[in-house]
């Protein structure tokens, strides 16, 4: 194994954040009017209220940070402003074609999840102090994790839309759980996994030059693939499924170094997916639709992956400008299809763009992962980058037809309170556990470091690790039990 | 746990890689073709709000785009929509453009022909918004009128042709439409004419000119049997050819009759001149089989049969069938048995006697112009082949000239113009009346057009229908709408 002994000079980078971000809501504002003008011909009339809004709530968030995790990756919270913005002016892009806007439009209430959701990821930032406090509640994780799984199937409540059974809906408000038991299973994830990694990676017989686990082992994977599969048979929720178990599956190799369990997730994915595309009507049609959209089978079902398709195409390499296409030709333009519809209007080159913020994104938070000195916290930080990676493929993948489309969201862009809430959720623990990983490490006497905090003006709360040098956090202190793996042997 | 994140890392960089290639794929590689599908709506959308070319008749448009508000910028009107319907054919929003210039001649109207290249090019730097190009027929709006006023409730098909040029000055096919009610953006309401158009048993979206089912010629074929006749060298014009009452068809027990169930001549003899004048069966029978199934299929693919032809509209190719015994030979030689030709082919039999026996291509579209005037195409009149040598053809059209002036064509006489033509009873062999044919030109000694005339099922006058009588004053009027005395 390699052990990448990591040297990053201790600078907080907040004053580069504060650019980015000034950047990042230029380009929303200025999206915003070119909207505006090809539709109504006029500068929208609450640019400087709403311009303003969004500037104190960026600010806000960016002060909490400023805060609460002066070493936090610099690059993260621009590019959720960013995408996050993008999704807003296309979503009120369409409500301007459809003719609701104002407050009746879901631009609004895509406005006031925003700034719900950036409340929420700065009030996160606010109190969790260190990311590891989250070890202590792994199980209390997993059971919130599995009832917000199975919320959306008790009576009452559960509602199924479109279906699939993953709303639920109480009174006027309907909210998808399954976004936020993401979280919650990804926390579980990484604490279950740092617990018993060693036994997992260690005990096992070789077979092909591979070392699979005894059987007693395999019950994780297994728990974790039959939770999957449920989720597919009773929410029929083909695309939260394949994120669960492909999420697993991942830590699952990061936690233990084994290349086997890869080959076992994988073949227990290919039988499950054999098995349910010969059970279930409802993925054989996914299929259908996936490898010939335009075949008359296809659209007997659903034109939509064939309109997404020819609006991706009438954009072209540089699109029809903002406000200039017809993305609402498509069903779900603003939802499962924002990508087809900024495809369209912003063009291939638009999509690249979007393309490359969320594989930044992803990869800032691996950096993090890399970085950050404790198991857990590479776990986490792993496993919430990893689920965005795998969620924007799923998504984006399904409407290039890359591989059948299934119904999930596209991560800060999206209409859809629940998930914008999981998202920014993530983000303030990426943001947590990155100001931890770049957080100077204190010389052995620790004098140092002292010196360099009262500058900074923060509380220190990360404990030391055996020795400069050493990214291993084999003795991490006491927020952290001894039992915590080492991450360099 | 570095390593495996740093191979997560490289793993969800191939992920992104692959989004990348596909976006690629779909907008750059396939967006062409995803474009060019006709369920494409955005492709339609585009083209609505474009302005589409004109279609001019002389000076005045008899299709045209005007701004529309709505989704659709632009609406379609048709000014003289019925008489024109068959000529523009319709350009709907729910059923695309159909049924005549519309759809043959898209590109040039929606402005997406390659001829237009460099002005759109012109027009994205200028940031004008590009229009289509306009079409300046050939069709002559007094013939035009005449033909769809003389045809009136009958159904059936006029065709006049310029015969020195190919131009078509004339084309009319009955019922007729309004193709106002299939382009209107009243979806509804489209939809309800377009349903029924389809169950109209008369079938109104047909352009009987050029396609449908075809018809059987009847004796307008006789000029090309005639034409076979005299270019083989088997008879000429003196020659006296057998013509009873009945003629003995061999190798069956029927016989092939006059229409009279009368002789043709003294002692069962007559000319080919007189055999034209009255329509002889007996003889062209006679003629038939004398000159042969293959010379006379020869005759008929110089006068333009079996050929596709795009006038821009395609033409359905009218046919001698490929093999025939001497009794169907005799049938077919006076236009029966499975002869079937459209009235724009019988027109241009008429035009290469007239054109001194050359056929030239028919053809509608003058040029097309762009939104400065500019002429984009120029229509050069073209030979398409020559039927009969300029001898035969001053032969042939003397004696259709007699025709007019003392046999069967006395209906299409024009006082002062020496008219030629050739009258057609064609029976249908099914119960139903015959169809009526009249084919001419004139004037004979300087033609400036040449016409075809089809009445079907008889028209007004039932089973009695002699081509003549009911032909016969539809293509006069059409010829003295043009004809200049």
């Amino acid at each position: 194994m390699i052990t990448t002994v990591e040297t990053i000079e201790a600078r907080p980078r907040r004053g580069t954040e504060l650019l980015l971000l000034f950047f990042a809501l230029a380009i929303v504002l200025l999206a915003w009017v070119d909207t505006e003008i090809a539709n109504r011909g006029a500068v929208p009339a609450g640019l400087a209220t709403i311009g303003g809004g969004l500037l104190a709530v960026v600010l806000l968030m960016h002060l909490v940070v400023r805060w609460k995790a002066p070493y936090a990756d610099p690059l993260l919270l621009p590019i959720a402003t960013l995408l996050n913005g993008l999704g807003l002016v296309m979503i009120h892009r369409l409500d301007l074609a459809a003719g609701n806007f104002g407050f009746e439009g879901d631009a609004f209430r895509q406005l006031i999840w925003t700034g719900i959701s950036v409340t929420v990821a700065a009030g996160v930032l606010w109190l969790l102090r260190d990311h590891r406090t989250l070890r202590r509640y792994t199980y209390t994780a997993m059971a919130a994790g599995v009832l917000l799984l199975v919320l959306p199937l008790m009576p009452v409540i559960g509602n199924e839309q479109y279906g699939s059974r993953i709303w639920i809906r109480l009174g006027p408000m309907s909210f998808q759980p399954g976004e936020i038991a993401k979280i919650a299973l990804t926390i579980f994830f990484a604490g279950y996994l740092v617990q018993t990694r060693d036994v997992l990676s260690l005990a096992g017989r070789k077979v092909l030059g591979f070392t699979f686990p005894r059987g007693r082992d395999l019950g994780p994977i297994m728990v974790a693939w039959a939770v999957s599969i449920a989720v597919l048979v009773f929410e029929k929720d083909l695309g939260s499924s394949l994120l669960f178990f492909g999420l697993f599956v991942a830590m699952l190799y990061v936690a233990t170094e084994r290349m086997s369990w890869i080959a076992i997730g994988m073949t227990l994915f290919a039988a499950s997916a054999w098995v349910a595309f010969n059970l279930f009507t409802h993925l054989q049609r996914r299929v259908t639709l996936w490898l010939d959209p335009f075949s008359a089978a296809s659209l007997e079902q659903s034109d939509q992956l064939a309109k997404g398709l020819m609006g991706m195409a009438a954009g072209g390499l540089f699109g029809t400008g903002l406000g200039a296409g017809r993305p609402w030709l498509v069903a779900f333009a603003q939802s499962d299809f924002i990508i087809p519809s900024l495809g369209e209007e912003l063009g291939m080159t638009g999509l690249f763009a979007v393309l490359v913020l969320y594989g930044l994104f992803v990869q800032r938070g691996l950096r993090t992962a890399l970085g950050v000195r404790d198991g857990f916290g590479k776990l986490l930080a792993l496993g919430l980058a990893f689920s965005v990676a795998l969620q924007v493929f799923v998504v984006i993948g399904g409407v290039t037809r890359v591989i059948p489309l299934t119904g999930l969201t596209t991560p800060f862009m999206s209409l859809g309170g629940s998930a914008l809430l999981a998202n920014w959720s993530i983000l303030a623990l990426l943001l947590r556990i990155s100001d931890q990983a770049r957080r100077p490490v204190p010389d052995s006497d620790g004098l140092s470091e002292v010196t360099a905090r009262r500058k900074a003006g923060t509380p220190y709360a990360a404990p030391a690790p055996d020795g400069p040098g050493q990214p291993s956090a084999r003795k991490t202190g006491a927020a952290v039990p001894a039992t915590d793996g080492g991450a360099g042997q | 746990m570095n390593a495996p994140i740093l191979r997560i890392s490289r793993l969800v960089g191939l992920l992104f890689a692959i989004l990348l290639v596909s976006a690629t794929v779909i907008q750059f590689v396939q967006a062409p073709q995803l474009q060019a599908r006709p369920d494409n709506r955005r492709t339609l959308l585009d083209n609505y709000s474009r302005e589409r070319g004109q279609i001019l008749v002389g000076a005045s448009a008899i299709a045209q785009s005007t701004p529309s508000e709505g989704e659709l910028a632009f609406l379609r009107t048709y000014p003289q929509g019925p008489l024109y319907s068959h000529v523009t054919g319709y350009y709907s929003y729910v059923y695309g453009a159909g049924g005549g210039l519309e759809s043959s001649v898209d590109d040039l109207l929606s402005g997406s022909s390659d001829s237009l290249f460099y002005k759109r090019i012109a027009d994205l730097l200028t940031g004008k918004k590009s229009t289509g190009a306009s079409l300046e027929l050939t069709l002559n709006p007094k013939a035009q009128q005449a033909a769809s006023t003389a045809l009136g409730t009958q159904r059936g098909a006029v065709v006049a042709l310029d015969p020195r040029t190919g131009a078509i000055l004339a084309l009319v096919s009955h019922p007729e439409y309004d193709p106002n009610q299939l382009s209107s953006h009243d979806l509804n309401g489209t939809t309800r004419a377009w349903d029924a158009l389809i169950k109209d048993p008369t079938r109104p979206l047909v352009n009987r000119t050029i396609s449908g089912n075809l018809y059987p010629p009847g004796s307008v074929f006789k000029i090309v049997t005639a034409a076979a006749g005299l270019s083989s060298g088997a008879i000429d014009e003196t020659t006296q050819m057998p013509a009873p009452a009945v003629m003995d068809l061999p190798q069956t027990n029927v016989g092939l009759p006059n229409h009279d169930r009368q002789p043709c001549g003294p002692g069962d003899q007559t000319t080919l001149e007189q055999a034209l004048v009255i329509s002889c069966n007996t003889a062209f029978g006679w003629l038939g089989i004398k000159v042969g199934a293959d010379a006379l299929r020869d005759q008929a693919a110089r006068f333009g049969f079996g050929e596709t032809l795009l006038i821009p509209m395609r033409a359905t190719p009218s046919t001698v069938p490929a093999s025939l015994n001497p009794p169907q030979t005799a049938q077919s030689a006076i236009g029966q048995f499975d002869v079937r030709v459209t009235p724009l082919q019988v027109a241009m039999v008429s035009a290469a006697i007239a054109n001194k026996g050359v056929v030239m291509r028919p053809y509608l579209v003058e040029k097309a112009v762009g939104a400065n005037l500019e002429t984009l195409e120029q229509h050069s009149p073209e030979q398409l082949s020559r039927a009969v040598s300029p001898e035969i053809a001053a032969t042939l059209t003397r004696m259709l000239v007699s025709v007019v002036d003392r046999g069967t064509g006395r209906a299409a006489r024009i006082t002062g113009v020496a008219v030629a033509g050739k009258t057609g009873t064609a029976q249908q062999g099914n119960g139903l009346p015959p169809h009526a044919w009249f084919t001419a030109f004139a004037p004979a000694d300087n033609p400036q057009i040449a016409v075809a005339v089809v009445v079907e099922d008889g028209g007004n006058a039932g089973d009695e229908a002699a081509g003549g009588r009911l032909a016969g004053p539809i293509a006069k009027a059409v010829m003295e709408a043009v004809v200049k005395k």
